[in-house]
């Protein structure tokens, strides 16, 4: 296990004051903190190597083209991917999702043929197959929740048949907290010949995830949520369903031959990489996975399940308060979404934030989820490597102090 | 006390029209009804409007979300209530200039709704305090644009939240 205090120091932003007080940052759901080498790294990138990738016969072309492929070749040994050549760098989650929904979802999938996601989903593994599906006429099944937040497995083996084509699940609920049972569900998914797509963004940064244990066809996940940059993710896919896939964006870069009648598409996976990448951002992506490489996935995981132990009793413990997802930490990522009686989350975030605590208040890309569970709204703090059980301490006191504050104002109403 | 910055936001009156919001009975025959939703946070509202003679003698108006957005709606219908609505557009403009910062002081005498200014120094609630105005305008536009209808107008194919 490592020292968390000793952590906190390699990240600058974590010194910050928020309205005269320290920095509290619980919102790493959102996106994570750099560790200064990330920082530095991504400096050091157009000090010293700035160039344009692939193309170039010069000595910056050719550092600039060996600092972003070592990066994905360090990502692809980070999943355990059987090869660099099945990871895809898109700009995020969101856009590896889409890539499939286009590049495999809108040429493969004929009217009638069945996705199933569930409705527990972030937007971004709902709205890019609600779009397909309206142009294939395919049909999209959801997957409930019972009262923990877990998913209905007699529901999904039911919904699985021989329409089924592709099962697409988040790993980790950023709302929830739920870790659904994806290996599982990916091999009853290929017991059924339907391919499965893990959405691992809430997953990757916080927990070993091995593509070639969990068997999933495709997986996606963000740089910055995993302490790295913005505007860098990735899609990893087995080279047997990423050969035969036609490209997503076209221009240069994903081609091989242009001549004005006709274009041959690079290999893997390239293809699937139109145009200048974000190099400087795929660069500085490594140091953070080397640093969580050094922390070890299983003890951030462990420092996390030990957070979430101890705000589920503080904040759990507080009268009011409503925790939703699954009532024990070590069935749950460092998510912890609530609502508190009549104080409705935004009025929470503001008044959190006076206390420089920094939680996330909404739907948290997460509408129907919240449909589903009857309420417009909750209030969100998230966890990660470089967070105290102090600060779980200060969030559970301005809690308190929020409740109060409000009780103080208004007059008691019948419930 | 660390939360005493919120005692400029949250006064008494806000508070208080969160809790009793006014004028929530629907209307029998409203002229227009539109919804308003704040995608980004999940507070929503339903206004029901009567208008005769180009004044609104009938308003009705019911939501759920933040103590601000909730009690700026509701304010909203005490102080629109009989306006022509001309005025109440104007109303609605000067409102959402002077949350914005984009006036420094309000184009016109905003009566009441001057307890909100404490908005002003909380620019990410700028969109809860504006959520019922933007929903008049937008009713208002619609009622230009001659749209009369006893039923609840569906915006974006969304229907109306029941309420508990």
């Amino acid at each position: 296990m490592y020292d968390v205090e000793h952590v906190r120091r390699d990240f600058p932003i974590l010194e910050r004051q928020v309205n005269g007080w320290r920095l509290n940052y619980l919102d790493n759901a959102a996106t994570s903190q750099k560790p200064r080498a990330v920082i530095e790294a991504l400096a050091k990138y157009y000090e010293q190597y700035n160039a344009n990738v692939h193309r170039g016969l010069h000595t910056l072309a050719e550092e600039a083209t060996i600092a972003y492929e070592r990066s994905r070749g360090r990502l692809a040994a980070f999943i355990s991917a059987e090869s660099p050549n099945t990871i895809a760098f898109t700009r995020n989650t969101t856009e590896a999702i889409n890539l499939i929904a286009y590049a495999w979802g809108r040429r493969t999938l004929k009217p009638g043929d069945e996705v199933i996601l569930s409705v527990m989903e972030h937007h971004s593994n709902i709205v890019p197959w609600q779009m397909m599906a309206g142009e294939t006429g395919a049909v999209l099944r959801f997957i409930d929740i019972d009262d923990e937040g877990q998913l209905d497995q007699a529901q999904y083996h039911e919904m699985l048949g021989p329409r089924t084509k592709l099962v697409s699940i988040m790993q980790v609920s950023n709302v929830l907290g739920t870790i659904n049972p994806v290996k599982q569900m990916a091999k009853d998914a290929h017991d059924h010949g339907a391919l499965m797509l893990v959405d691992a963004a809430q997953s990757v940064p916080n927990m070993p995830v091995n593509v070639q244990d969990l068997d999933c066809d495709f997986m996606a996940f963000s740089s910055h949520k995993m302490m790295g940059p913005t505007g860098i993710g990735a899609l990893y896919g087995k080279l047997e369903h990423m050969e035969p896939m036609g490209p997503f964006m076209g221009g240069g870069e994903m081609i091989r031959e242009v001549t004005l009648e006709r274009t041959t598409w690079n290999d893997l996976p390239w293809r699937f990489e139109a145009g200048t990448p974000n190099i400087a951002d795929a660069v500085a992506l490594l140091p953070a996975v080397d640093y969580l490489n050094e922390l070890g996935l299983e003890n951030i995981r462990q420092h996390e399940v030990e957070l979430t132990r101890h705000a589920l009793k503080k904040i759990g413990g507080i009268e009011g308060v409503t925790i939703y997802g699954p009532p024990k930490a070590e069935d749950r990522g460092g998510v912890v979404a609530f609502t508190m009686g009549n104080v409705h989350p935004h009025d929470i975030g503001t008044a959190l934030d006076q206390y420089g605590i920094a939680i996330r208040a909404g739907h948290h890309c997460a509408q129907p989820l919240h449909r589903r569970l009857g309420i417009g709204a909750t209030a969100r703090a998230s966890f990660y490597a470089y967070t105290t059980m102090s600060e779980i301490d200060q969030l559970a006191d301005a809690l308190v102090k929020t409740q109060e504050f409000f009780a103080r104002r208004t007059r008691p109403t019948a419930v | 006390m660390s939360l005493d910055a919120l005692d400029a936001l949250y006064k008494e009156v806000i508070l208080d029209h969160y809790q009793n919001p006014r004028n929530m009975a629907p209307l029998s025959e409203p002229t227009v009804a539109t919804d308003g939703f704040n995608p980004v946070c999940g507070d929503q509202v339903h206004l029901e409007l009567a208008v005769e003679n180009g004044a609104i003698t009938g308003i009705s108006l019911h939501g759920k979300g933040c103590a601000i957005s909730q009690s700026s709606a509701s304010m909203m219908t005490e102080a629109i209530m009989g306006m022509p609505i001309d005025d109440a557009d104007g109303l609605a403009k000067a409102f959402r200039d002077y949350m914005t910062g984009h006036d420094a002081t309000p184009a016109r005498d905003l009566g009441d709704l001057e307890v909100l200014d404490g908005v002003r120094k909380f620019p990410v609630r700028v969109k809860c305090a504006t959520l019922g105005w933007n929903t008049l305008q937008e009713a208002l536009k619609e009622f230009r644009a001659g749209l009369k209808t006893g039923n609840v107008v569906i915006k974006d194919g969304e229907k109306p939240q029941a309420l508990p």
